[in-house]
């Protein structure tokens, strides 16, 4: 990318020119009117613009419930691309109000990066997919392979971890973004791509023969994505945080974007109607309407609505809920109480 | 209305009055202004660091770098080392293509500007075009062309142009044999500079000879007699101390041998021959300004037209090419950021990309990545402005 330097550079220059960064996210998206979103530059199934330049996806709708819940229209969204390297300094210089861009949380990040995290919104991992016709079964024989790799990315080190401890040698290629990804991989640059088990489903969704190529058993890491914010603002970090647990609530208690109206009017449980601001002031406590989470839950929908409309298995995606199952399931989605 | 007498005006008045007072406070306000923002920017800088709780300091640099990187000539690096080799390999990768790429484009460059002032016109036209169509497409999108035909024409390994067994062109890269000294082959070289020397000593000699008798020797073919014969003969006698480590396709890739990988590649050809092209354009300005006059006057004294070419039209035309040459040099170095558009791992790409990216140093590593282009810069500009010292016309 020309852009690439000039990009850094910019960047840098925004930490040197931005206005001071001041606490109240809130007041400025309200005044603004319209909520920015850090989001990548196009993964199938979690953040794409269609032909009109709208943009779609798992993490995107996670932002236009943020937007819901903040402005009461989940159409106020700007979507700032990032790609793995500009995202945090996107979000720290101010660019972005919050991120939702399949991003890992980690030690260094949380703590090095200063950011907040706010629950895990995918539970993944890193896999590796291959061409089947290299006739590979397992990662443990991609010793001398060249691999595909997203450079900003925990990929990268956790890519150099496996093979350091598994005394294995390959040639990393390095490559921007998923799309560069993509194209070196199908040229036959490098025999394996590796990025998360989400990303590497969605990439081959995208390929015009898919069952040519297979992703190999081995998930070689942790990595659960979440959103994140800037250091500084509890209450916006707050609000970030209840939307996610109001989408993973909603759908425990089975409330629905179809049936959200009648829940609120009828519901016997205390919790459903204090989450969709029938009984309580949790709103006001937040700083928003009383119905921030009517508004997700009706233009959103629950967790398993969000899931199943981008990358569940009746999309080209195809992943199944795993460990994103709620725990009532045999999954990790656990909310804390609206208490 | 008359005007007012100034010595009645007051004192800035006058002192506004007054040319060379005036520039001076000109100067002291823009230097004020100037100095302002600095101070506001640095002021800001603080604030949002603070303000994000981020701390400015280098001590990342001895962590751990924990990512790989596979190209890397000169160190032997791991992801055990730490930031600051990661760094160093960025620089060391830079100044690899910077070099190989200068070197390329001023030979490139030369024989293009030298063939589109041929008198065969379709040597002409065809340079023209060449030079027409590289100088109006933007540098990235070459380097891009040149990748993309190497990764998708090329076939892969397992199917690799073998070139007689022992070199394979693949989308992996080109894949040549390289040299395995053994013992003896100090000697040899040894040999090899001493021949250098005594082949610069015959020329200083020759040189002399001509000046006070005439007569010319042709010194180029002797001096390469001396240093290819002298090199021979040490090489066969002791019994042609060197072998050659063959690449070999291994499971996925060749292993051994010198890899061209195709990043690098990419990056080279790409900056060289765009870099090329107005360096063409620059030796053609050269020697067209060179007046016509003194041609003739050269074939009046009975030059043959490539003692022409190489005692009279090149040594005047140097001194306006070397001038806007510098900055083509300096524009093909700084050129060389655009590596990570192809994941070549030069200093953009690895403090400046991945440290960054990993340790969340956007400051320090930029303002590394800054000082180092910075250095090189002043560095070959220091080196051309001695070069072009040493050619410049001497009055007597």
């Amino acid at each position: 990318m020309k852009a690439t330097i000039h990009n850094a550079l910019a960047l840098t220059l925004m930490l040197a020119l931005a206005s001071v960064a001041r606490a109240g996210t809130l007041e400025d998206v309200q005044a603004r009117g319209v909520l920015n979103c850090v989001v990548s530059t196009g993964v199938a199934g979690f953040a794409y613009p269609d032909d009109a330049g709208e943009w779609h996806g798992f993490d995107v709708d996670f932002c236009r419930a943020t937007a819901a819940a903040v402005l009461g229209d989940p159409k106020a969204i700007k979507a700032v691309t990032s790609t793995g390297k500009t995202r945090f300094t996107l979000l720290n210089a101010g660019e972005g109000d919050v991120l939702w861009r399949n991003t890992t949380i980690t030690f260094s990040r949380d703590v090095g990066v200063k950011l907040r995290f706010h629950g895990v919104n995918y539970y993944d991992g890193q896999g590796f997919m291959v061409p089947k016709a290299l006739g590979v079964s397992s990662a443990k024989e991609l010793d001398g392979a060249s691999v595909c790799i997203q450079t900003g990315t925990t990929t990268e080190l956790n890519l150099a971890d496996y093979f350091h401890s598994n005394g294995m040698k390959y040639e990393a290629v390095t490559i921007e973004t998923n799309d560069e990804a993509r194209q070196n991989y199908l040229a036959g640059r490098c025999d394996v791509y590796t990025t998360d088990a989400s990303g590497l489903a969605a990439t081959r969704s995208t390929f015009t023969n898919p069952d040519d190529h297979v992703v190999l058993p081995e998930i070689i890491s942790k990595e659960p994505l979440g959103p994140a914010t800037r250091h500084g603002d509890d209450q916006w970090s707050d609000i970030v945080t209840w939307v996610l647990n109001a989408t993973v609530t909603a759908e425990e208690k089975g409330v629905t974007s179809a049936n959200v109206d009648e829940m609120r009017s009828s519901s016997k449980d205390p919790e459903v109607l204090r989450l969709l601001g029938a009984e309580g002031n949790q709103g006001a406590e937040l700083g928003l309407e009383a119905d921030w989470a009517y508004n997700i839950i009706k233009s959103v929908g629950n967790y398993g609505e969000i899931f199943e409309r981008n990358i569940g298995v009746n999309t080209p995606i195809g992943l199944a809920r795993g460990l994103n199952a709620l725990w009532t399931d045999g999954g990790l989605q656990y909310s804390p109480p609206f208490r | 209305m008359a005007a007012v007498p100034i010595e009645d005006r007051g004192l800035l008045a006058r002192l506004w009055g007054n040319q060379e007072t005036r520039s001076v406070i000109v100067q002291i306000a823009t230097m004020a202004i100037v100095f302002a923002l600095l101070a506001l920017v640095l002021r800001n800088v603080a604030i949002n660091l603070e303000a994000i709780g981020k701390e400015f300091s280098f001590d990342f640099l001895t962590a751990p770098a924990a990512y790989d990187i596979t190209f890397s000539p000169f160190i032997d690096y791991t992801s055990r080392d730490t930031h600051f080799t990661a760094a160093a390999v960025g620089i060391l990768n830079t100044l690899l293509v910077a070099v190989c790429g200068i070197a390329a484009a001023s030979v490139l460059g030369v024989t293009m500007g030298i063939l589109r002032l041929s008198r065969n016109w379709l040597v002409n036209r065809i340079v023209y075009v060449f030079l027409e169509f590289t100088r109006n497409v933007p540098v990235l999108l070459h380097i891009l062309l040149v990748h993309g035909i190497v990764v998708t024409t090329l076939p892969p390994p397992r199917r690799a142009i073998d070139l007689g067994g022992t070199a394979f062109v693949s989308n992996r890269g080109f894949f040549a044999p390289s040299p395995v000294f053994e013992e003896g082959s100090g000697i040899v070289a040894a040999v090899f500079v001493i021949a250098v020397v005594a082949a610069l000593a015959f020329r200083r000699w020759a040189k002399r000879v001509q000046v006070e008798t005439g007569k010319i020797y042709s010194v180029f073919w002797i001096c390469t007699a001396i240093i290819g014969g002298a090199t021979a003969v040490a090489f066969l006698a002791l019994g042609a101390p060197l072998s050659w480590d063959l690449p070999a396709l291994k499971g996925f890739n060749f292993q051994g041998g010198l890899a061209l990988r195709p990043e690098f590649l990419a990056l080279w050809l790409a900056l060289s021959y765009y870099t090329a092209c107005f360096i063409a354009e620059i030796v053609r300005a050269g020697i067209l300004a060179v007046s016509h006059g003194q041609t003739e006057a050269a074939y009046a004294l009975g030059l043959r037209p490539n003692r022409n070419l190489q005692l009279v039209v090149l040594p005047q035309a140097l001194r306006i090419i070397v001038p806007p040459l510098v900055s083509q040099y300096l524009n093909l170095t700084k050129n060389s950021s655009l590596a990570i558009a192809i994941g070549y791992m030069d200093i953009v790409a690895t403090i400046g990309g991945i440290s960054l990216m990993q340790t969340g140093k956007e400051m320090e590593t930029m303002l590394i990545v800054l000082g180092v282009y910075l250095v090189f810069s002043l560095l070959i500009s220091a080196f051309m402005n001695w070069f072009n010292r040493s050619i410049r016309y001497k009055e007597r």
